[in-house]
């Protein structure tokens, strides 16, 4: 915890620099008639913000913030495979969308999610990741008319039949 | 009498078939949220706001509105049977709930906590059509200046009285006013902050990305690690004979708390950044300073669930005073409220109560009806929702998970913003870890499109001089308080150094 504490405040510090010299692209002082330039207000934020990291930073040297004065570690061997199998689940998900369409990655999503991580029985998992992404296909598609994106090609023939339901 | 006859149509507005629907659905589904350990108000609003698109702006913020008041009755619901605060605003109700459900009274609990939570609403609702259209009348001679003080208010409560470490509570405003400064400069029209030259930047970075980000998988991944699949659950055993008993007695030993919870948590629940969190807590405190028996507290009084109960139901109205008459929210649900109005194509602030009086009205009179639409199905159907709260956390998280990824891209249909939402979902969970506040990022991206155009107006009507904000008669009071109140926390520990010091010499 103790160490994660200063690498937070330093890369949120870093951060803040890169927020400052990106908005100085635009003018940050004063322009007469003009009012404020167009920087001005992110990059004193910015700068705020940098200042603020560095009172963390400052209380990590004190030791004063209940993080800078923890011997736990940032997250046991429990905590960093839960992040890295749900976490992890989510990133590949969200990957899926534009290969498998959004209704696949859902349905894949929900298998990986229940079966594997839930331990759930087939009996529940496999009508669930059918049913979920089907009516989440009626509710955008049909009732919202909101198009999500179908994926490559090969999924066109699943699309051909369920858009000849709706349409 | 022109408030009551208003009150009278708007009642009528939300009786109308679509809205009083939406409100049923809606309380329910928010009890729902609410009891789920970990989820709040705040994420079930977050979450649903996408799928609002549906139906016409007024029958959107019902709905909203509906989940939110049904959130504030859900959390006691978990409270009490499982021990754990279905949301933050509950977590005062654990002191008393758990103990009084451990001697077999889980019944009297969750009865005291509707009831109390009822009166708590309806008190706030008053309140709330007294105070709203005389403050909204007030706030219409408001101009820049004055806009740009009361935001600077709403943050400094945040640093003065959010009660978090101050220097992370600046960062996370910070970052949520540059975020919300990405995409284009409004006065100049230049592109600005295209952040690592992504042409997905170009159109900003939508505050629902932020909020569905951190409270749709940050919160979630945090409750997944937090919980380790550890809870038990106590059954109430409710027989309608039982529960008139329960009502006599919840109201002999839960009535004083109740007051003091709905007169003090619509207060707190006013000012910006407290909301019902700090106002149930606080009720909890009072309510325990002024019993005569504060020794019961903590082992089973009725009156220690009634007071918190019913400062979140009136806090969570009172929340949205400030949203609706002033344009700044008062909680974090009520900055996602508000950020729905401005994508609806409403101006959240005085213009409101003039230009959409339907509409506020319309809300009005929805809160009267959710509030008793709450305690009914509440009550009805809590067996139901202590089954439901047995659904293991593996079926509902990854049907959360889905819900934010496919609502977050029907909302603006970019993948860029899916892969935005992922990543400051994770970030926001290693910030939370290290006690960075999240709230006031959220608030802050809602506000930052308000905050920078009326502090550039207000310099340049100035040409330049700060002094505007101290010189003008509503605008230099706000902008003094606020100012002491970022500048408290520095001064006590000013102070608490000098004590120190003297004690050692």
């Amino acid at each position: 915890m103790r160490t994660g504490e200063i690498v937070t405040a330093g890369l949120l510090g870093l951060f803040s620099l890169y927020l400052m010299w990106k908005s100085a692209e635009l003018p940050v002082g004063y322009i007469a008639g003009q009012g404020p330039g167009g920087g001005f207000w992110p990059f004193w934020l910015s700068a705020v913000m940098l200042l603020a990291c560095g009172m963390i930073a400052l209380n990590w040297w004190r030791g004063t913030s209940p993080p800078s004065q923890s011997d736990e570690p940032l997250l046991d061997a429990y905590g960093w495979r839960t992040l890295a199998l749900v976490g992890g689940g989510i990133v590949v998900f969200v990957g899926l969308i534009n290969v498998v369409s959004m209704y696949g990655a859902i349905a894949v999503f929900l298998l990986y999610y229940m079966r594997f991580l839930g331990r759930h029985s087939w009996a529940l998992t496999l009508p669930m990741a059918l049913i979920v992404p089907l009516a989440f296909f009626f509710f955008f598609e049909g009732a919202m008319r909101i198009t999500m994106p179908s994926g490559m090609s090969f999924t066109d023939p699943v699309f051909d039949v369920l858009y000849d339901i709706i349409y | 009498m022109e408030i009551l006859a208003l009150l009278g149509d708007g009642m009528l507005l939300a009786l109308q078939p679509l809205n009083l629907s939406l409100i049923l659905i809606g309380v329910t589904v928010g009890l729902f949220i609410g009891a789920m350990p970990g989820l709040g108000s705040v994420n079930g609003v977050a979450i649903l706001l996408p799928i609002t698109f549906l139906v016409p702006p007024g029958s959107a913020i019902i709905f909203l509105a509906a989940i939110y008041y049904g959130a504030m009755y859900g959390g006691a619901i978990s409270s009490v049977t499982l021990g754990i605060p279905g949301a933050s605003t509950a977590v005062a109700t654990t002191f008393d709930g758990r103990p009084l459900a451990m001697q077999g009274k889980a019944s009297l609990a969750l009865v005291t906590a509707a009831l109390a939570s009822f009166i708590g609403g309806t008190v706030a609702n008053v309140f709330f059509t007294l105070f709203a259209p005389a403050l909204a009348s007030v706030a219409l001679s408001f101009g820049p200046p004055e806009i740009f003080a009361l935001m600077l208010l709403a943050f400094a409560t945040f640093v003065g009285l959010g009660g978090d470490d101050i220097p992370k509570t600046i960062v996370s405003i910070c970052l949520g006013l540059v975020l919300a400064s990405v995409g284009f400069d409004t006065i100049s029209g230049e592109p600005r902050l295209i952040l690592f030259e992504m042409q997905g930047f170009l159109q900003g970075i939508g505050f629902l990305v932020l909020a569905i980000g951190v409270y749709g998988i940050g919160e979630m991944l945090w409750t997944i690690e937090q919980s380790r699949g550890e809870v038990t659950t106590t059954t109430p055993r409710m027989t309608a004979r039982g529960m008139v008993d329960d009502t006599k007695e919840a109201v002999r030993r839960g009535w004083k708390g109740t007051w003091i919870g709905s007169v003090l948590g619509f207060f707190v629940g006013v000012l910006p950044a407290a909301g019902a969190t700090p106002g149930s807590l606080m009720s909890y405190g009072v309510a325990k300073m002024v019993s005569r028996t504060p020794e019961k507290f903590g082992k089973g009084n009725p009156d220690g669930v009634a007071a918190p109960e019913a400062a979140n139901n009136s806090a969570s109205t009172g929340s949205m005073l400030p949203m609706l008459t002033l344009g700044i929210p008062g909680s974090p649900t009520t900055a996602i409220l508000l950020g729905g109005m401005v994508i609806w194509g409403l101006v959240p602030g005085p213009r409101l109560f003039v230009d959409e009086t339907e509409f506020v009205w319309g809300l009005i009179g929805s809160f009267y009806i959710s509030n008793l639409a709450a305690v009914i199905i509440n009550l009805a159907f809590i067996p139901l929702f202590v089954w439901m709260l047995r659904m293991p956390f593996t079926i509902l998280a990854p049907m959360i998970f889905v819900l934010s990824i496919a609502g977050g891209y029907a909302a603006t249909r970019d993948m860029h913003d899916v892969w935005l939402m992922v990543i400051f979902g994770l970030g926001a969970f290693f910030l939370r870890r290290f006690d960075y506040p999240l709230a006031p990022a959220v608030l802050a991206i809602v506000l930052g499109p308000i905050a920078e155009p009326t502090l550039r107006q207000s310099l340049l009507l100035s040409s330049g001089d700060p002094s505007i904000f101290f010189t003008r008669p509503i605008a230099g009071p706000i902008t003094v308080i606020a100012l002491i109140l970022i500048f408290l926390p520095a001064i006590q520990l000013l102070r608490r150094r000098r004590a120190a010091r003297r004690r050692a010499a």
